[in-house]
Protein backbone atom coordinates (compact mmCIF):
# COMPACT_ATOMS: atom_id res chain seq x y z
CA UNK A 1 0.00 0.00 0.00
CA UNK A 2 2.97 2.54 0.89
CA UNK A 3 4.80 1.08 -1.96
CA UNK A 4 2.11 3.01 -4.25
CA UNK A 5 1.57 6.15 -2.80
CA UNK A 6 3.33 7.59 -5.22
CA UNK A 7 0.92 6.84 -7.80
CA UNK A 8 -1.67 9.19 -6.03
CA UNK A 9 -0.59 12.41 -7.69
CA UNK A 10 -0.73 10.53 -10.88
CA UNK A 11 -4.21 9.57 -10.47
CA UNK A 12 -5.26 12.90 -9.70
CA UNK A 13 -4.26 14.14 -12.58
CA UNK A 14 -5.54 11.80 -14.71
CA UNK A 15 -8.89 12.32 -13.32
CA UNK A 16 -8.50 15.93 -13.19
CA UNK A 17 -7.39 15.83 -16.69
CA UNK A 18 -10.09 13.22 -17.50
CA UNK A 19 -12.78 16.05 -16.32
CA UNK A 20 -11.24 18.71 -18.00
CA UNK A 21 -11.45 16.54 -21.30
CA UNK A 22 -15.33 16.00 -21.00
CA UNK A 23 -15.92 20.24 -19.90
CA UNK A 24 -14.30 20.75 -23.35
CA UNK A 25 -16.14 18.44 -25.42
CA UNK A 26 -19.44 19.80 -23.55
CA UNK A 27 -18.58 23.41 -24.17
CA UNK A 28 -17.94 22.28 -27.87
CA UNK A 29 -21.28 21.38 -27.68
CA UNK A 30 -22.73 24.77 -26.62
CA UNK A 31 -22.97 23.67 -23.02
CA UNK A 32 -21.18 26.47 -21.05
CA UNK A 33 -21.08 27.66 -17.94
CA UNK A 34 -23.33 30.29 -18.82
CA UNK A 35 -25.57 28.38 -20.57
CA UNK A 36 -28.55 27.72 -17.71
CA UNK A 37 -30.77 25.39 -17.54
CA UNK A 38 -34.34 26.35 -17.89
CA UNK A 39 -36.84 25.02 -15.44
CA UNK A 40 -39.91 25.63 -18.34
CA UNK A 41 -38.90 22.47 -20.45
CA UNK A 42 -41.61 19.96 -20.46
CA UNK A 43 -43.77 22.84 -19.20
CA UNK A 44 -46.93 24.19 -21.01
CA UNK A 45 -45.84 27.40 -22.41
CA UNK A 46 -47.11 30.36 -19.73
CA UNK A 47 -50.29 32.29 -20.15
CA UNK A 48 -49.40 35.03 -22.50
CA UNK A 49 -51.23 37.32 -25.17
CA UNK A 50 -48.93 40.38 -27.02
CA UNK A 51 -49.98 42.23 -29.48
CA UNK A 52 -48.93 42.34 -33.71
CA UNK A 53 -45.64 44.62 -34.20
CA UNK A 54 -46.94 45.70 -37.20
CA UNK A 55 -50.45 46.69 -37.21
CA UNK A 56 -53.06 45.02 -38.46
CA UNK A 57 -51.29 41.51 -38.66
CA UNK A 58 -51.80 38.34 -35.79
CA UNK A 59 -50.36 38.94 -33.01
CA UNK A 60 -48.80 35.81 -30.54
CA UNK A 61 -50.45 34.42 -28.00
CA UNK A 62 -50.11 31.41 -26.30
CA UNK A 63 -53.36 29.80 -27.63
CA UNK A 64 -51.80 29.83 -31.10
CA UNK A 65 -49.18 27.28 -29.92
CA UNK A 66 -50.28 23.51 -29.57
CA UNK A 67 -53.69 22.39 -29.95
CA UNK A 68 -56.06 24.53 -31.24
CA UNK A 69 -59.79 24.21 -32.81
CA UNK A 70 -59.69 21.92 -35.39
CA UNK A 71 -56.21 21.47 -35.76
CA UNK A 72 -54.34 18.49 -33.91
CA UNK A 73 -51.38 21.24 -33.11
CA UNK A 74 -48.15 21.35 -34.90
CA UNK A 75 -44.33 21.80 -33.81
CA UNK A 76 -43.52 25.60 -33.64
CA UNK A 77 -40.55 27.72 -32.46
CA UNK A 78 -40.99 30.71 -30.56
CA UNK A 79 -38.29 33.09 -31.04
CA UNK A 80 -37.49 36.55 -28.65
CA UNK A 81 -35.63 38.73 -30.56
CA UNK A 82 -34.83 42.76 -30.84
CA UNK A 83 -33.88 45.11 -33.53
CA UNK A 84 -31.13 45.97 -30.77
CA UNK A 85 -29.76 42.52 -30.31
CA UNK A 86 -26.27 41.80 -32.77
CA UNK A 87 -26.18 38.23 -32.23
CA UNK A 88 -30.15 38.23 -33.57
CA UNK A 89 -28.55 39.79 -36.47
CA UNK A 90 -26.00 36.58 -36.79
CA UNK A 91 -28.86 34.15 -36.48
CA UNK A 92 -31.59 35.84 -38.80
CA UNK A 93 -30.20 33.74 -41.71
CA UNK A 94 -30.74 30.58 -39.90
CA UNK A 95 -34.41 31.73 -39.08
CA UNK A 96 -35.13 32.45 -43.04
CA UNK A 97 -33.84 29.43 -44.15
CA UNK A 98 -35.58 27.52 -41.55
CA UNK A 99 -38.83 29.20 -42.70
CA UNK A 100 -38.30 28.50 -45.62
CA UNK A 101 -38.26 24.77 -45.08
CA UNK A 102 -41.42 25.23 -43.90
CA UNK A 103 -41.09 25.60 -39.82
CA UNK A 104 -43.66 27.59 -38.34
CA UNK A 105 -41.75 30.59 -36.50
CA UNK A 106 -43.43 33.13 -33.77
CA UNK A 107 -41.08 36.02 -33.19
CA UNK A 108 -41.54 38.28 -30.07
CA UNK A 109 -39.34 41.39 -30.32
CA UNK A 110 -38.26 41.76 -26.91
CA UNK A 111 -38.23 45.68 -25.08
CA UNK A 112 -37.87 47.37 -29.07
CA UNK A 113 -39.95 50.38 -31.03
CA UNK A 114 -42.16 49.00 -32.94
CA UNK A 115 -40.74 51.32 -35.82
CA UNK A 116 -37.19 49.80 -35.50
CA UNK A 117 -38.92 46.24 -35.57
CA UNK A 118 -40.67 46.32 -38.53
CA UNK A 119 -37.85 48.64 -39.95
CA UNK A 120 -35.50 45.37 -39.48
CA UNK A 121 -37.99 42.75 -40.72
CA UNK A 122 -38.60 44.85 -44.03
CA UNK A 123 -34.39 44.90 -44.40
CA UNK A 124 -33.55 41.14 -43.71
CA UNK A 125 -36.83 39.74 -44.49
CA UNK A 126 -39.70 38.19 -42.13
CA UNK A 127 -39.35 34.44 -40.73
CA UNK A 128 -41.82 34.66 -38.58
CA UNK A 129 -45.69 33.11 -39.30
CA UNK A 130 -46.66 35.96 -36.90
CA UNK A 131 -44.74 38.45 -34.80
CA UNK A 132 -45.56 40.39 -31.44
CA UNK A 133 -44.64 42.90 -29.48
CA UNK A 134 -43.38 42.30 -25.32
CA UNK A 135 -42.47 46.06 -24.56
CA UNK A 136 -42.49 45.64 -21.05
CA UNK A 137 -40.24 41.97 -21.40
CA UNK A 138 -43.09 40.37 -19.12
CA UNK A 139 -44.03 38.02 -21.70
CA UNK A 140 -40.07 37.26 -21.60
CA UNK A 141 -39.74 36.51 -18.20
CA UNK A 142 -42.83 34.45 -17.96
CA UNK A 143 -40.47 31.85 -20.32
CA UNK A 144 -37.50 32.20 -18.21
CA UNK A 145 -35.80 34.54 -20.87
CA UNK A 146 -32.69 36.44 -19.68
CA UNK A 147 -31.29 37.41 -22.83
CA UNK A 148 -31.91 37.72 -26.58
CA UNK A 149 -31.89 36.02 -28.91
CA UNK A 150 -32.93 32.85 -27.26
CA UNK A 151 -35.40 30.46 -29.31
CA UNK A 152 -38.20 27.53 -27.40
CA UNK A 153 -39.08 24.76 -29.33
CA UNK A 154 -43.01 23.97 -28.35
CA UNK A 155 -43.95 20.47 -29.28
CA UNK A 156 -47.82 19.65 -30.61
CA UNK A 157 -49.41 19.80 -27.10
CA UNK A 158 -47.67 23.43 -26.50
CA UNK A 159 -45.60 22.67 -24.02
CA UNK A 160 -41.73 23.67 -23.98
CA UNK A 161 -39.66 21.21 -25.06
CA UNK A 162 -36.20 22.96 -25.73
CA UNK A 163 -34.48 26.74 -25.21
CA UNK A 164 -31.83 27.78 -26.86
CA UNK A 165 -30.08 30.55 -25.60
CA UNK A 166 -28.36 32.73 -27.69
CA UNK A 167 -28.33 32.58 -31.20
CA UNK A 168 -28.97 29.22 -33.28
CA UNK A 169 -25.87 28.17 -35.02
CA UNK A 170 -25.24 25.66 -37.88
CA UNK A 171 -24.35 23.25 -35.49
CA UNK A 172 -27.08 23.60 -32.72
CA UNK A 173 -29.55 23.69 -36.18
CA UNK A 174 -28.21 20.39 -37.22
CA UNK A 175 -27.71 18.26 -33.58
CA UNK A 176 -30.59 19.82 -31.90
CA UNK A 177 -32.82 21.61 -33.45
CA UNK A 178 -33.93 19.99 -36.46
CA UNK A 179 -33.74 16.52 -35.23
CA UNK A 180 -36.37 17.41 -31.98
CA UNK A 181 -38.72 19.07 -35.00
CA UNK A 182 -38.35 15.89 -36.72
CA UNK A 183 -38.94 13.71 -33.67
CA UNK A 184 -41.74 15.97 -32.38
CA UNK A 185 -43.59 16.53 -35.62
CA UNK A 186 -44.11 12.47 -35.66
CA UNK B 1 6.62 88.52 -4.62
CA UNK B 2 3.68 86.96 -5.57
CA UNK B 3 2.50 83.77 -3.07
CA UNK B 4 0.03 81.27 -4.22
CA UNK B 5 -2.65 80.73 -1.70
CA UNK B 6 -1.90 77.17 -1.51
CA UNK B 7 1.26 76.17 -2.77
CA UNK B 8 0.85 73.14 -5.21
CA UNK B 9 3.13 70.66 -3.72
CA UNK B 10 0.98 70.99 -0.56
CA UNK B 11 -2.36 70.93 -2.43
CA UNK B 12 -1.90 67.92 -4.41
CA UNK B 13 -2.10 65.68 -1.83
CA UNK B 14 -4.56 66.55 0.11
CA UNK B 15 -6.86 66.64 -3.10
CA UNK B 16 -5.76 62.98 -3.32
CA UNK B 17 -6.58 61.84 -0.10
CA UNK B 18 -9.80 63.84 -0.47
CA UNK B 19 -11.23 62.23 -4.35
CA UNK B 20 -10.02 58.61 -2.27
CA UNK B 21 -11.79 59.30 0.58
CA UNK B 22 -14.72 60.51 -1.58
CA UNK B 23 -14.48 57.47 -4.19
CA UNK B 24 -14.62 55.01 -0.99
CA UNK B 25 -17.14 56.45 0.55
CA UNK B 26 -19.46 56.69 -2.37
CA UNK B 27 -19.23 52.87 -3.08
CA UNK B 28 -21.58 51.78 -1.19
CA UNK B 29 -23.61 54.80 -1.33
CA UNK B 30 -24.14 54.17 -5.13
CA UNK B 31 -27.15 52.08 -5.35
CA UNK B 32 -29.05 50.21 -8.96
CA UNK B 33 -32.20 50.83 -7.41
CA UNK B 34 -33.82 53.85 -8.91
CA UNK B 35 -35.94 56.13 -6.78
CA UNK B 36 -38.55 55.66 -9.81
CA UNK B 37 -38.68 51.75 -8.68
CA UNK B 38 -38.89 52.42 -5.11
CA UNK B 39 -42.63 51.44 -3.04
CA UNK B 40 -44.07 54.22 -1.50
CA UNK B 41 -44.32 52.04 1.90
CA UNK B 42 -41.20 51.88 3.67
CA UNK B 43 -42.04 48.57 5.30
CA UNK B 44 -42.43 46.97 1.91
CA UNK B 45 -39.76 48.50 0.19
CA UNK B 46 -37.18 47.14 3.26
CA UNK B 47 -38.68 43.62 2.55
CA UNK B 48 -37.87 43.91 -1.24
CA UNK B 49 -34.82 45.53 -0.88
CA UNK B 50 -33.76 42.57 1.41
CA UNK B 51 -35.36 39.58 -0.78
CA UNK B 52 -33.42 41.07 -4.12
CA UNK B 53 -30.19 41.09 -2.09
CA UNK B 54 -30.29 37.34 -2.23
CA UNK B 55 -31.76 36.61 -6.21
CA UNK B 56 -29.17 37.03 -8.92
CA UNK B 57 -29.29 39.22 -12.26
CA UNK B 58 -29.32 36.68 -14.67
CA UNK B 59 -27.13 38.80 -17.15
CA UNK B 60 -24.68 39.72 -14.92
CA UNK B 61 -24.60 36.70 -12.74
CA UNK B 62 -22.27 37.65 -9.55
CA UNK B 63 -24.39 40.06 -8.75
CA UNK B 64 -27.83 40.63 -7.10
CA UNK B 65 -30.74 42.09 -8.85
CA UNK B 66 -30.65 44.96 -6.06
CA UNK B 67 -26.93 45.79 -7.18
CA UNK B 68 -27.60 45.75 -11.07
CA UNK B 69 -27.38 48.14 -13.44
CA UNK B 70 -28.98 45.12 -16.01
CA UNK B 71 -32.13 46.28 -18.01
CA UNK B 72 -33.42 42.67 -16.90
CA UNK B 73 -32.57 43.03 -13.25
CA UNK B 74 -34.37 46.57 -12.85
CA UNK B 75 -37.55 44.44 -14.54
CA UNK B 76 -37.51 41.89 -12.04
CA UNK B 77 -36.87 44.33 -9.42
CA UNK B 78 -40.17 46.36 -10.67
CA UNK B 79 -41.82 42.44 -10.71
CA UNK B 80 -41.24 41.45 -7.18
CA UNK B 81 -42.18 44.89 -5.64
CA UNK B 82 -45.36 44.28 -7.74
CA UNK B 83 -46.17 40.98 -6.04
CA UNK B 84 -45.66 41.98 -3.08
CA UNK B 85 -48.15 44.81 -3.79
CA UNK B 86 -50.18 42.31 -4.48
CA UNK B 87 -49.96 40.69 -1.32
CA UNK B 88 -47.33 37.96 -2.00
CA UNK B 89 -45.54 36.84 1.03
CA UNK B 90 -41.82 36.62 1.01
CA UNK B 91 -41.78 33.42 -0.18
CA UNK B 92 -44.21 33.61 -2.73
CA UNK B 93 -42.48 36.44 -3.80
CA UNK B 94 -39.55 34.36 -4.84
CA UNK B 95 -40.92 31.16 -5.89
CA UNK B 96 -43.17 33.17 -8.58
CA UNK B 97 -39.28 33.87 -9.72
CA UNK B 98 -37.63 30.24 -9.50
CA UNK B 99 -40.54 28.97 -10.77
CA UNK B 100 -39.36 31.03 -14.22
CA UNK B 101 -35.55 31.07 -13.93
CA UNK B 102 -34.88 27.91 -11.23
CA UNK B 103 -32.72 27.88 -8.65
CA UNK B 104 -30.50 29.65 -10.47
CA UNK B 105 -31.93 33.19 -9.60
CA UNK B 106 -31.10 32.04 -5.51
CA UNK B 107 -27.69 33.40 -5.02
CA UNK B 108 -27.89 30.84 -1.60
CA UNK B 109 -28.95 28.06 -2.93
CA UNK B 110 -31.46 25.62 -0.92
CA UNK B 111 -29.79 22.45 0.84
CA UNK B 112 -31.25 19.45 -1.32
CA UNK B 113 -29.86 16.65 -2.19
CA UNK B 114 -27.93 17.99 -5.69
CA UNK B 115 -26.41 20.81 -3.83
CA UNK B 116 -25.08 18.51 -0.80
CA UNK B 117 -21.78 18.76 -2.00
CA UNK B 118 -21.66 22.60 -2.02
CA UNK B 119 -22.85 22.62 1.22
CA UNK B 120 -21.03 20.20 2.80
CA UNK B 121 -18.06 19.17 0.83
CA UNK B 122 -15.93 21.79 2.59
CA UNK B 123 -16.37 20.19 5.93
CA UNK B 124 -16.18 16.65 5.16
CA UNK B 125 -12.79 18.34 3.56
CA UNK B 126 -11.69 19.41 6.88
CA UNK B 127 -12.83 16.70 8.94
CA UNK B 128 -11.10 14.24 6.52
CA UNK B 129 -7.64 15.98 6.43
CA UNK B 130 -8.11 16.92 10.47
CA UNK B 131 -8.21 13.22 10.57
CA UNK B 132 -5.20 12.08 8.44
CA UNK B 133 -3.27 14.74 10.15
CA UNK B 134 -4.07 13.40 13.24
CA UNK B 135 -3.43 9.87 12.54
CA UNK B 136 0.01 10.70 10.89
CA UNK B 137 0.56 12.69 13.93
CA UNK B 138 -0.32 10.00 16.51
CA UNK B 139 1.82 7.46 14.73
CA UNK B 140 4.82 9.99 14.79
CA UNK B 141 5.01 10.35 18.53
CA UNK B 142 3.86 7.01 19.65
CA UNK B 143 6.24 5.42 17.23
CA UNK B 144 9.78 5.57 17.73
CA UNK B 145 10.76 8.51 17.98
CA UNK B 146 14.50 8.72 16.42
CA UNK B 147 15.67 9.71 19.73
CA UNK B 148 19.92 10.25 18.81
CA UNK B 149 22.11 8.15 20.60
CA UNK B 150 24.45 9.46 22.83
CA UNK B 151 27.93 10.39 21.87
CA UNK B 152 30.64 7.88 22.29
CA UNK B 153 33.75 8.95 24.37
CA UNK B 154 35.49 9.24 20.86
CA UNK B 155 33.34 11.42 19.37
CA UNK B 156 33.49 13.61 22.42
CA UNK B 157 36.76 14.03 22.27
CA UNK B 158 36.47 15.24 18.52
CA UNK B 159 34.11 17.90 19.06
CA UNK B 160 36.15 19.28 22.32
CA UNK B 161 39.10 19.34 20.22
CA UNK B 162 36.96 21.26 17.34
CA UNK B 163 35.26 23.55 19.89
CA UNK B 164 39.37 24.58 21.04
CA UNK B 165 40.24 24.95 17.35
CA UNK B 166 37.04 27.20 16.78
CA UNK B 167 38.05 29.64 20.24
CA UNK B 168 41.45 30.24 19.24
CA UNK B 169 40.50 31.03 15.73
CA UNK B 170 38.41 34.20 17.20
CA UNK B 171 41.49 35.20 19.65
CA UNK B 172 43.72 35.53 16.60
CA UNK B 173 41.64 37.80 14.55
Amino acid sequence: MRRLMFLIPLVLFLGLAGWFAVRLKQIDRGDTPDHLPSVMIDKPVPAFDLPPLVEGQPGVAAKDLGPSAGESGKVRLVNFWASWCAPCRSEHPILMRLAGQGVDIRGIDYKDKAADGQAILARDGNPYAAVARDESGRTAIDFGVYGVPETYVIDRQGRIRYRQVGPITPQDLQNRILPLINELSK
Amino acid sequence: MRRALFPPARVTPVLVTLVLVATLLSGPLARAVQPDEMLSDPAMEARARAISKDLRCLVCQNQSIDDSDAPLARDLRLLLRERLVKGDTDAQAVAYLTDRYGDYVLLRPPVRPATYLLWFGPFVLLVGGGGILLWRGRRGSTGAEAVAPPLTAEEKAHLALLMRDEDEGKGRS
